[in-house]
């Protein structure tokens, strides 16, 4: 894992010290609001619908047990004693008061962690394949890479006002758990021809209220070229992205209205100029930064029969094993999901307590590393599968056993009207009720692999776009009202959900979402055949039946 | 009469700098005319300079917001361009963006009368606002 340097902690440090000055003088009225609104979203302080809220960065969702501990001190010292693990892998706080929060910050600099470029108009913070450096699937760890990013794009003088906010991903994999497409830059580790390593470069995807697919600027980009490359497009968009209106100013509408061929041709005229800035020192850098993500010492030789046993004895093992065990590069090994979906608790919670049983298991079995995933979930990247068994009763003692990763209600949902001053409906009971009606039905593992995602507003931060069924809570005529997308992936090849119809009331969005489990597993051909999979064999007319029976009646 | 915000503290231009726009900068006579001084709206593509590129005296860039950062990239790119002359951000540029200004090419800032009472030469030259850190610097070597 990546370690500090002298440099970053005295950056980290400076800019603590200057942030607790800004707030000082926001409070003397030195600074208007105006003024400040930018310096204190630079350093991850919203204003939210009660209260501030700081989002920490654990950049590219990688966090060892000493900064585990850490996000429990501060939930519990500041915040309820709780924190909520965020889509884009930071956790969030929702009750500090404005004036602890430099006191919050030099508490996370002793870990090195910090909040910066965490929101505001800025690049945010990197993300990165959970289960990087541990997957079986993978060319290259993108960690690395997204740390040298993570430097290049801090405090970069160019790019700390954007025309709005830019978000980078990066996956060594090419089931892309990142879901690269669905950034203002997704980068995907290749090898060209003769095995040399670069870039797929993919620009201006995006969810919100205009969901766009992400398209190819460079099939292949040399690994060399990556900083310059990237400080082009960035520097492309800083003029040309509308600042007219916060709508239509993500990269992804200045790509769409100007075409992927204008924006490459003023990239490329940029990237001339930029390449040579870059005299190599940043690829030195990065080798240095590689050898800090070396693989653990991993236990060679040691029997994972203890693993096989449970499984034959413990069906409750075995059910969590089935689904919440990843394979690991190595066969005796495996990468392990914490699921933070409890039916009824809210997605991506968990407690200090939580925190630090999962800091404690992870420094006694997984080499002292945790990785926080897109899904909200906590991941234990390289267990040894003969501690399994010990490791999931650990994790029961702690409520965190659910053997649901992957199925119905592992379920994505933002804040929602809870806690957000943006949306328009609750998010959070409904994925609460969805869990726990399937929970009673006792049809979550029949039912097999299903993403419901949940947005309480058209700004999409629940993904519902990419979700099998994606749900967006409305305000109509100020009552919330629910409408369902259907066929959405987040997969390497994304595919945007299409709306299936008229939306439903808060009291019949669960019923709706039963209907279209029961029928899909009336339509499916077997087992075999996923939701999504029968989704695209049979298109959407079936479920949109289910959905709206009067209307197929009128139909006919 | 505006600040002028350098390494040194506040400052005041003996005489007040005259600007030309960008279109009269184009249309002035190539021969003879030097020394042009070229106040450009944050809307301007910087590539548009490169044929007065040898006859600049001065360039100011104006920041109609200080959440407006298009000014930073402009530095920048007539920097890249080979623009060695002096480039001054001026407008809504705060305490807070000295040191973003600074390392995106500008040599000073110019600002209002009203701002600079507001925040105080210390908020300018305090240790806050002069970072020394950067991780662009180093990551060009």
């Amino acid at each position: 894992m990546y370690v500090y340097s002298e440099f970053d902690r005295d950056f980290v440090r400076d800019r603590n010290a200057q942030f607790r000055e800004q707030v000082a003088r926001r409070l003397s009225g030195a600074l208007t609001e105006d003024e400040f609104k930018p310096l204190r979203l630079m350093n991850g302080v919203y204003l939210q619908l009660h209260a501030y809220m700081l989002r920490v960065a654990i950049p590219y969702g990688t966090l060892n047990s000493a900064q585990m501990r850490k996000l429990a001190y501060l939930a519990q010292r500041w915040d309820k004693g709780y924190g909520h693990f965020t889509t884009r892998q930071n956790i969030q706080y929702n009750w500090p008061a404005l004036t602890d929060i430099p006191d919050m910050l030099d508490a996370l600099a002793e870990v090195g962690m910090h909040a910066i470029q965490t929101s505001g108009n800025t690049i945010r913070n990197v993300t990165a394949d959970h289960f990087a450096g541990a997957a079986a699937d993978e060319i290259a760890d993108p960690r690395p890479v997204a740390e040298l990013l993570r430097q290049w794009s801090t405090d970069h003088p160019e790019f700390q006002y954007l025309p709005r906010k830019f978000k980078i991903a990066v996956t060594g994999s090419p089931l892309d758990r990142a879901v690269i497409r669905a950034h203002d830059i997704g980068l995907r580790l290749v090898r060209d021809a003769d095995g040399a390593p670069g870039y797929e470069v993919i620009v201006g995807g995006g969810l919100g209220r205009t969901p766009m697919v992400g398209q190819v600027l460079t099939p292949f980009l040399p690994q060399a070229d990556l900083l310059p490359y990237v400080e082009a497009i960035v520097s492309v968009y800083n003029l040309l992205g509308r600042r007219d209106n916060k709508y239509k100013a993500r990269i992804k509408i200045t790509v769409h209205e100007n075409g992927i061929d204008e924006i490459r041709r003023r990239v490329e005229a940029r990237f001339a100029r930029l390449r040579k800035e870059f005299r190599g020192v940043d690829q030195q850098m990065l080798a240095s930064i590689e050898a800090q993500f070396a693989p653990p010492a991993f236990e060679v030789g040691r029997s994972a029969l203890p693993y096989e046993d449970a499984r034959e004895i413990d069906p409750v093992f075995q059910a969590w094993s089935d689904t919440n065990i990843h394979p690991h590069k190595r066969d005796d090994h495996a990468i392990v999901t914490v699921s933070l979906k409890r039916p009824g608790e809210t997605p991506g919670d968990a407690s200090a307590e939580q925190m630090r049983v999962l800091a404690d298991l992870a420094q006694e079995f997984g080499h002292d590393e945790l990785r926080i995933s897109h899904e909200q979930n906590v991941i234990l990247p390289h267990v040894h599968r003969a501690d399994l068994p010990t490791l999931h009763a650990r994790l029961r003692r702690a409520g965190l056993a659910t053997a649901n990763a992957g199925l119905i209600s592992d379920i994505i949902a933002c804040p929602g009207m809870d806690y957000c001053a943006l949306a328009t409906a609750r998010s959070i009971p409904v994925a609460q009720e969805i869990a726990s009606r399937f929970e009673a039905l006792k049809l979550e593992h029949e039912v097999g692999p299903m993403k419901i995602k949940i947005s309480g507003c058209i700004n999409a931060c629940g993904h519902h776009h990419v979700g099998h069924i994606g749900i967006l809570g409305l305000d109509r005529a100020g009552v919330e009202n629910y409408q369902i997308t259907l066929g959405g992936d987040a997969g390497p090849d994304m595919v945007l959900g299409e709306r299936a119809g008229a939306g439903f009331p808060a009291d019949r969005i669960v019923d709706a979402v039963e209907a279209l489990v029961r029928g899909y597993l009336d339509l499916r051909a077997g087992p075999a055949e996923t939701f999504l999979d029968t989704y695209r064999r049979l298109g959407a007319e079936p479920f949109r039946a289910i959905l709206y029976p009067t209307e197929k009646v009128h139909a006919a | 009469m505006n600040v002028i915000v350098t390494d040194r503290g506040f400052g005041h231009e003996a005489i007040p700098t005259v600007w030309i726009s960008l279109a009269e900068a184009l249309s002035a006579p190539a021969e003879g005319v030097a020394d042009l001084r070229v106040h450009l709206d944050p809307d301007t593509d910087p590539a548009a300079l490169a044929p007065l590129l040898g006859r600049l005296g001065a360039v100011r860039v104006a920041f109609p917001s200080s959440a407006d950062g298009r000014g930073f990239t402009i530095a920048r790119q007539l920097r890249l361009m080979g623009y060695e002359g002096s480039l001054r951000a001026y407008g809504h540029v705060i305490a807070d963006q000295y040191s973003l200004a600074r390392r995106a090419g500008f040599d000073d800032v110019e600002i209002s009368h009203d701002l600079a009472s507001r925040q105080p030469e210390h908020m300018w030259t305090g240790p806050e606002s002069r970072r020394q850190q950067d991780y662009q610097a180093r990551l060009r070597g």
